[in-house]
């Protein structure tokens, strides 16, 4: 331990982080920080060697992750990091690669791409972080907006139902799905870890705050003030039944948190 | 899984194929180790022939859930190393373009091939048109320059397809092969030589180790930063954001000049080692019928019979159409009296051409459906001399 008052000149993870472009881009509040330092940690912990280890996003706030972190990084275009990420690992099965990436890049720009991936069972982990809405453009409604919310292009509130992202991924036959928070750092860390071992499509949803985009609208506080909705309203269930498991941050239904599910499936090109 | 090869790549002799099957060949002579691809006409056949070919010469296929994810898969590809390819046609070749803006910015070296059929929209799904030439050249946003063959045989669909690979590497970048549906579907003698005959550019490398240099710095004088490939520790950060020598996302005005600038330039700057064109009959030449693809086909033939009438008529074919030639036929200018444009289009280069000559310019257009007319371009051969 460092004694108290001492100043730490550098961090473990500094030689992962491209320091060099901090400090970031994202708001006060925004979950995205801890999600990306959880990331960067089960790397650290995966044995895996960092050049193996590549990173593919799209577009947006999430998007913007890849930049901040020190492997082979890849930031396309708007929805489409999980064909590109498809290319990189089917010409080079040897690299881990994880898409990081938002849920309107994910599931609206993006939904054709990976209901396919999974389907086809690519070998890829895919981290999808759900802040509700279109961070990046300025608070929009997004596919996994509640209903009812108010955004930018919701100012009536949301006529639309949203998705229920571990419900659908557990559909299309991914073989591990998981949905943590910003603020389960520890459980968020020990699932990355767990995708990275799984071989086939691996997805992991992670709820965090985006203070400015989502939460000033809808009433939800600071990042500090979700984050205390997350500690309140989540509950861990690894046997949840997923259709139960759709998500209004408005009412005072639970949170449902969990490594839901953990099977094996052939992968793309395997016969047997 | 990747299988262990069991065919050769390089089928070394003479073969009777159509424009399509010759293009599959030309890529794997060519070192495509990788294709994505989604069905489409008339370029289909491009896709089901290394469907069953890729594999059995050490590489892979995959068929995706569309054009979008096409282009993209074989972008990520491209980033490790290997030689890349997608086939369509228009309409997929509009859903690609997004990504091909993608690969201009990021400089990811791969090849697009477009075998035309009869737009907009739909179309005509199985028959010919020649009417993608702009938007090879104008149709992902922003500033950029292409490369775009226009093979007028199934041998220059191999061959060609061959170059693209080869300028792709040279100058990383997306390169075109700007097929149409007669030279694709048309059946034809295709020599394909020895595989120790077939030119072959490798991509430049960083001449510096991992953590020294900067990997989209433009080191050389032609513009084109050397490509580190995905796991050889490069710490690669691609974006299609502005970016600098990093690679670093850089939203500035300055950055942003700078970038598209050299983009631009490392195909402007080098555009003479690039463009290539075939003159046929045109040293005594009066009438110079500029054309491309299968119309040069019909063109030839209506030279021919010109000729025979007393008619000094001559080609001026464009192997290239993107860069577009413009100085030859400047060039040419000083010596004819008029120019006809045999396309089928309703006059996409004969606008280029006008650029470049004060000649009168005459236009044979078709607007897609079949192959141009001798007759037509005969008629206006006569018209003009």
């Amino acid at each position: 331990m460092a004694p108290a008052g001492h100043v730490v000149e550098s961090h473990p993870v500094d030689q992962l982080l491209r320091s060099d472009r901090l400090p970031h881009i994202w708001c006060p509040g925004c979950g995205l920080g801890p999600i990306m330092n959880c990331f960067v940690q089960a790397m650290v912990e995966s044995g895996i060697p960092v050049e193996k280890h590549v990173i593919v996003s799209g577009i947006g706030c999430t998007g913007r992750v890849p930049g901040y972190i020190n492997i082979d990084s890849f930031h396309t275009t708007h929805g489409r990091a999980i064909p590109f990420a498809t290319g990189i690992k089917l010409a080079n099965p040897e690299l881990e690669v994880t898409v990081f990436s938002g849920d309107g890049d994910l599931f609206s720009i993006g939904g054709n791409h990976i209901l396919h991936a999974t389907r086809r069972n690519i070998d890829l982990n895919i981290i999808c972080v759900n802040n509700f809405n279109y961070g990046m453009t300025g608070g929009q409604c997004g596919p996994t907006t509640p209903k009812g919310a108010k955004t930018s292009t919701t100012p009536h509130g949301n006529p639309e139902d949203a998705l229920n992202l571990v419900q659908l991924m557990g559909a299309l036959g991914a073989v591990y799905v998981a949905r943590w928070s910003a603020l389960h750092v520890r459980q968020l860390e020990r699932s990355i870890g767990r995708a990275f071992q799984k071989k086939g499509l691996a997805f992991i949803e992670v709820l965090a705050p985006c203070p400015i985009g989502f939460g000033r609208p809808n009433d939800l506080g600071e990042g500090l003030d979700e984050m205390h909705l997350y500690q309140e309203e989540c509950i861990v269930d690894d046997g949840a039944d997923l259709k139960d498991c759709s998500i209004d941050l408005r009412s005072h239904k639970p949170l449902v948190l969990g490594n839901f599910i953990d099977i094996e499936r052939a992968t793309y090109g395997e016969w047997e | 899984m990747i299988r262990a090869a069991s065919a050769p790549a390089v089928l070394t002799g003479q073969h009777f194929m159509n424009g399509d099957i010759a293009c599959a060949e030309g890529a794997l002579a060519a070192g495509c180790t990788f294709l994505a691809g989604y069905p489409i006409t008339p370029s289909t056949e491009i896709a089901e022939h290394l469907a069953r070919r890729l594999p059995e010469a050490g590489g892979r296929f995959i068929q995706m859930e569309d054009e979008m994810a096409s282009m993209n898969c074989i972008l990520g590809a491209a980033w490790t190393g290997r030689r890349t390819m997608t086939a369509t046609s228009g309409p997929g070749f509009s859903l690609m373009l997004e990504n091909i803006g993608l690969g201009m910015i990021t400089e990811t070296p791969c090849v697009v091939v477009n075998v035309q059929r009869g737009g907009p929209s739909t179309g005509l799904p199985t028959l010919n048109g020649q009417a993608d030439v702009m938007q090879a050249k104008w149709g992902s946003h922003g500033d950029y320059e292409a490369i775009a063959y226009a093979p007028a045989s199934p041998q220059e669909m191999f061959d060609l397809t061959i170059k693209a690979f080869n300028m792709a590497d040279t100058y990383r970048q997306p390169v075109f092969v700007l097929g149409d549906e007669a030279v694709g579907h048309m059946t034809e003698r295709v020599t394909i030589p020895d595989a120790s005959a077939i030119p072959r550019t490798a991509p430049k490398k960083p001449p510096f180790a991992p953590g020294e240099g900067r990997i989209y710095e433009a080191i050389d004088d032609d513009l084109v930063p050397p490509m580190p490939f995905v796991g050889e520790g490069y710490r690669i950060h691609m974006t299609g954001l502005t970016h600098d020598i990093r690679g670093y996302p850089v939203t500035s005005a300055e950055v942003h000049d700078v970038l598209v600038r050299r983009l631009n330039d490392k195909i402007r700057r080098n555009a003479d080692k690039i463009m290539e064109w075939e003159e046929y009959l045109l040293d005594d030449a009066d009438v110079c019928v500029v054309s491309f693809g299968s119309s040069a086909r019909s063109t030839r033939h209506a030279i021919n019979v010109a000729r025979a009438q007393g008619l000094k008529a001559g080609m001026f074919r464009l192997i290239t159409v993107w860069p577009f030639p413009g100085a030859q036929i400047a060039r040419l200018s000083d010596r004819v009296k008029a120019f006809v444009v045999a396309e089928v289009n309703l006059g996409q280069i004969e606008t280029q051409v006008q650029r470049f000559t004060a000649r009168p310019v005459l236009g044979v257009h078709h607007g897609g459906g079949e192959m141009l007319r001798p007759d037509a371009i005969l008629a206006a051969v006569q018209e003009v001399s």
